[in-house]
């Protein structure tokens, strides 16, 4: 019930963690990495709102095909001329929900395919996620959370539709079927279109039982499908947030302290205002905003001004120095996350033991997009036009900012170009700033941020060290596993702690992709140690996985060398009990031609893991060129991610997170010198181009189970099997990201 | 090779001469080429010595960046390969839709990393790559003075090219955050003409 | 006042002449299909065309186009028709989709100046364009199959 629409609930603002929380506590306090054990219960358990949200009602009485269109329920809506719009409630960035979530809809309700369109959702209860409560996206739940929902609203409206035809006819509905948007009586071959019964539809109440498909009987879930957003990225008109462009809308940038929460102290703006086209210089909580007639005066305005900061607390942070900080720490056991036999004895009987210690730096996301907001706020209302992953908070972040109740603030969710997790801020920073902004604009104003405000504006991927130590028996078996993890919790300070954090102290995203290794290691301990420090940090592609994927895959490829096994048969043997695992293992060891020769030069990598529930295993053949430049030759890839809605938008997930892998696994840092972020612009955090990318070749593994997470899980096992193929070819570990070609140049000292 | 035409530079100096750091350069360039055959001859000794001061700001950034091994431009004061695997192509002005001019302006752009610029922005074309980058002196020295591999320019107008090409004047103008050349323009001028001048002398 | 031709149509703006293209198109012109990604000319997506060539507008000056032909991405087929615009249909290039504006107006240049180009041609030409996505590989593939669409469609 906690899914039906509750206009005082939608309307509440998001609570602190100290107050009690509006949104359904059930699914509200479902921890992410939870999520999809209890995804049995949200089939079974789940009411379907069969109304139109508010907002949802407004925008269809200014859409040109209006009054009579058939709203059954807030995700679709079906015009007279048969055109059916789908109300998409989370954000495309470019994982292709806007394709993959109408398929699921459409699989049920069965319209033309050519008719469908998207639009954006309105904030609102009727549009949060199946368990966690909040409109947002995140997490490669979409489809996964969607599953069930997006199918059974297509069908509520198949079936009303067809009841519609069906008392037109006086038959009884169960003597018609649908096709390509019509409905057809089957004795006598009448036939209505979509469009035609409309208005007959609008008169009946929706279904209570909605029965779905057999997935036998899909006709629509698991073909390649085209995109339905191509077009309009291919010929200029896909709006994202920073295309927005309203009558009279100003211009703003924000000049932010040089040190995580550095303060103004005071600011010069007098050459500022010189330039043409600059109409205000104020500060703003964040800094100082400088707001123009344009983007570009804005832009000179804001190098004109002089700025003298209290620079506060982090004004000595220093990157190197916390690497030798973590180092030492991680010498010393953290708060256990999780314990299996006994990981200290076992090591103390090994016949063998192995240590290792790998450092992964600050990330940023870097999204082709900058980060941009356009805010128009009147005295009893607030407009937000942006690419957000995080509707709800935002909503709620800007209510208050705005001095208005959450239900007075619109938020039109534009294209996202890139989110990458950066767009689902639990401070909402680049929406509530825009706010700000807007209160001095008078007008309404696009805050936009540059590239280089962008690298330096923190919520970085966490730095962290994973230490090491394996136990093998005489025949080179690993019996006991010792992992410590240092490094800064993502939820810490934000409302999610709650959620996230367990009453140890241990965020469950700090140690994911490690606690529940799936090997067969007989004793395991992996423990925690979680600094504070004041750099803003937030989840990233993959999150957690992003840094033990490559710890631990690494780690498990030097267990295997020390012991004298193959990797991938290592791997083998210790996944024995996981049939999924062993199986995308084996498909990637037989695509890739593994063990079968290379040309000279090349060596082959591999690596597993296991994230948002999916299973995806690595070949990466790889070569080194004398001055150390690693060259990556090729990439296969098998994913088991449950049933595939469109398979090859998730081929394309594939390819695009082992790219993502890659150009951290090669390129990217975020290092900190006196508390100033040293990176500016892509010529120092680069980004892996097309000379340098490789060939990718992706394997699905078919599967009939509920669909898993699509998004994210490539990134994980691609650094790691490019280690480990540099390992294979040089005889070099890389046990520090990103690989720095001066650690492989032949006669360097690297550790080995 | 950099295509050179030394008229047409001479006589642009004068509109250059607009109190510019760069234009005072060039008229005093112009005045050293006009001026030398007056000295007495320097002995080989003192060439070659000319030389190794010429070798220093040849092989310094701003002019090794454009003479580099492969076909690829460096960039930066630690001479690195150009990003986005820039390449020489036919012409020296890069190929398809990375020219030299996608994004080099006709002038410096202000910040640092930002375009650096001039009309004429190119690499020497494949037929005469001139290349500077890890060459030892005698060996640049010798490749200077080899007609086949300077596309039959005399040291004349190598020297030209040094004291009055538009580009080559860059180096000493090179915008925010890049190191000029060790030698000004008209001490390396200067030094490239004791060079010539005493028989073009190479190092050992 | 500055007049140059946008997609064909003559247009004049009033911004400074050191104001760079991408702006001008973006803000005063409202045409928002050319991106803006780093401002310095590193990742590709402000790519248009002044007079055929490619260029960044994120930093050529107003001043350069002046009287000048520039195309934009909304200019370069007016109903998805160019071989490139087919070729990223069929191959579903686009992720997030916010470089690929430039992604293909970069091809574009590719190809008219060698309509049958080798990878190391795509590398050559397309390495001057940051997809953060990843969507390089079928960049690639649609590079080549614009390459036969172009042929397929050319008579006899």
């Amino acid at each position: 019930m906690s899914h039906l629409y509750d206009p005082y609930k939608s309307t509440s603002p998001l609570l602190t963690p100290e107050s009690s929380s509006p949104l359904p506590a059930k699914t509200w306090q479902v921890p992410r990495r939870d999520f999809l054990k209890t995804s049995a219960a949200i089939g079974g358990g789940l009411c379907f709102a069969a109304y139109v949200p508010e907002l949802a009602a407004r925008a269809l009485n200014n859409s040109p095909a209006n009054d009579v269109s058939f709203a059954p329920n807030a995700f679709a809506r079906i015009a007279p001329d048969s055109l059916v719009t789908i109300i998409i409630n989370h954000s495309e960035m470019g994982q292709g929900i806007y394709t993959s979530l109408p398929m699921l809809l459409n699989e049920e309700l069965e319209a033309d395919w050519s008719k469908i369109r998207v639009e954006a959702a309105p904030v609102d209860a009727a549009y949060n996620h199946t368990v966690f409560g909040l409109q947002m996206t995140g997490g490669s739940t979409t489809t996964p959370s969607e599953w069930e929902r997006f199918r059974k609203m297509g069908a509520m409206a198949r079936l009303m539709l067809v009841e519609a035809a069906a008392q037109k006819w006086s038959v009884p509905a169960s003597q018609c079927h649908v096709e390509k948007g019509v409905v057809i009586h089957n004795a006598s071959g009448r036939r209505a279109s979509y469009g035609s019964l409309v208005s007959a539809a609008l008169q009946l109440k929706p279904p209570t039982d909605i029965p779905l498909k057999d997935p036998k009987q899909f006709t629509l879930i698991g073909k390649p499908t085209r995109r339905l957003d191509t077009p309009s990225k291919i010929n200029g008109t896909a709006q994202f947030g920073l295309d927005v462009h309203l009558p009279g809308m100003l211009f703003a940038l924000v000049a932010r302290p040089p040190v995580f929460g550095g303060k103004v102290e005071n600011f010069d703006a007098s050459e500022a205002l010189k330039i043409k086209g600059v109409r205000a210089v104020e500060q703003v909580p964040s800094g100082v905003a400088v707001i123009a007639d344009r983007f570009w005066p804005a832009k000179l305005g804001r190098d004109k001004l002089k700025i003298s900061w209290d620079e506060g607390a982090n004004a000595r942070l220093s990157t190197s120095q916390m690497l030798a900080d973590f180092s030492k720490q991680s010498a010393s056991p953290g708060t256990i996350a999780k314990k299996t036999g006994d990981a200290a004895a076992a090591l103390a009987s090994a016949a063998k033991t192995i240590t290792a210690e790998y450092d992964v730096p600050y990330l940023a996301h870097a999204m082709m997009e900058p980060l941009n907001c356009v805010v128009d706020l009147r005295p009893d209302s607030c407009e937000i036009w942006t690419g957000t992953q995080f509707e709800t908070v935002d909503r709620a972040n800007a209510a208050q900012v705005a001095g208005l109740p959450p239900e007075k603030v619109q938020i039109h969710t534009t294209l996202l170009g890139g989110g990458f997790g950066r767009r689902a801020n639990p401070a909402s920073d680049f929406v509530v700033e825009a706010v700000h902004v807007a209160k001095i604009a008078k007008a309404a104003v696009k805050v936009v941020w540059t590239r280089e405000d962008d690298l330096a504006g923190g919520w970085y991927r966490p730095m962290w060290h994973d230490r090491f130590v394996a136990g093998l028996d005489a025949a080179g078996n690993p019996t006991a596993w010792m992992h410590t993890i240092v490094g800064q919790s993502i939820a810490q300070g934000t409302l999610f702690a709650q959620y996230m954090i367990n009453k140890e102290g241990v965020d469950s995203t700090s140690v994911e992709g490690a606690a529940d290794i799936l090997y067969g290691i007989p004793n395991l301990q992996v423990d925690l140690h979680t600094p504070k420090i004041g750099v803003p940090v937030q989840w990233w592609r993959s999150v957690g996985h992003s840094h033990t994927g490559f710890s631990v895959e690494s780690f498990f490829d030097e267990v295997a060398h020390a012991g004298g096994k193959d990797p991938y048969e290592l791997r083998r043997q210790l996944l024995a009990n996981q049939p999924r695992m062993s199986a995308v293992l084996n498909l990637v060891a037989e695509k890739s031609g593994w063990g079968k020769p290379l040309p000279p030069g090349r060596g082959r990598g591999i690596a597993t893991h296991f994230s948002f529930d999916s299973y995806v295993a690595q070949v990466v053949e790889a070569s080194v060129e004398k001055d150390g430049t690693v060259r990556v030759h090729r990439v296969v890839c098998a994913v088991d991610c449950g049933r595939v809605v469109n398979p090859d938008i998730v081929k394309a997930q594939m390819e695009g997170g082992i790219i993502f892998g890659l150009t951290a696994a090669l390129k990217t840092e975020i290092t900190l010198e006196n508390g100033r972020v040293q990176q500016k612009n892509f010529h120092d955090y680069q980004m892996l181009r097309m000379f340098e990318s490789p060939e990718i070749e992706v394997h699905i593994v078919p599967s009939e189970l509920s669909p898993t997470g699509v998004g994210e899980p490539s990134v994980p096992p691609v650094a790691p099997a490019l280690t480990n193929s540099i390992f294979a070819v040089t005889g070099k570990r890389v046990r520090r990201l990103p690989i720095r070609a001066a650690d492989l140049v032949a006669g360097s000292g690297a550790r080995s | 090779m950099t295509a050179v035409n030394a008229s047409r530079y001479r006589h642009s100096s004068g509109l250059l001469c607009s109190g510019s750091a760069l234009s005072l350069l060039m008229v005093c360039q112009i005045t050293v080429i006009h001026a030398a055959p007056r000295g007495p001859k320097p002995d080989a000794n003192a060439s070659s010595e000319a030389f190794l001061q010429v070798y220093k700001v040849f092989t310094s950034p701003r002019c090794q960046n454009c003479h580099p091994p492969g076909d690829s431009p460096l960039q930066g004061d630690d001479s690195h390969v150009h990003l986005q695997n820039v390449r020489r192509g036919k012409d020296g002005h890069g190929v398809y839709s990375m020219r030299c001019n996608t994004c080099h302006q006709t002038t410096n752009l202000p910040g640092d990393h930002m375009p650096p610029g001039n009309p004429k922005w190119l690499l020497p074309t494949p037929e005469h790559k001139m290349v500077f980058v890890g060459r030892s002196p005698a060996e640049l020295c010798r490749q200077l003075k080899d007609p086949k591999q300077t596309g039959g320019r005399s040291l004349q107008q190598l020297l030209e090219h040094v004291s009055s090409d538009d580009l080559v004047g860059w180096a000493w103008d090179p915008g925010d955050g890049r190191t000029p050349p060790p030698l000004s323009r008209a001490e390396t001028v200067a030094q490239m003409k004791i060079w010539v001048e005493g028989s073009a002398a190479c190092p050992q | 006042m500055t007049s140059f031709f946008l997609n064909g149509q003559p247009v004049t703006v009033d911004d400074d002449p050191s104001t760079p293209l991408l702006w001008v198109i973006r803000d005063s012109l409202a045409l928002t299909g050319t991106k803006f990604g780093c401002g310095m000319a590193l990742c590709g997506a402000c790519t248009v065309h002044l007079e055929g060539a490619a260029i960044r507008s994120c930093v050529a000056p107003l001043s350069r186009v002046s009287g000048k032909h520039v195309t934009t991405i909304e200019g370069l087929s007016p109903d998805l028709s160019h071989p490139l615009q087919r070729a990223w249909i069929e191959i579903d290039v686009p992720q997030c989709g916010y470089c690929q504006s430039g992604q293909i107006m970069s091809a574009a240049v590719l190809l008219k100046e060698n309509p049958k180009p080798t990878d190391k041609d795509i590398d050559e030409a397309m390495s001057g364009n940051i997809c953060r996505c990843g969507t390089y590989s079928r960049i690639r593939r649609a590079i080549h199959r614009a390459s036969q669409l172009a042929t397929e469609r050319r008579p006899s």
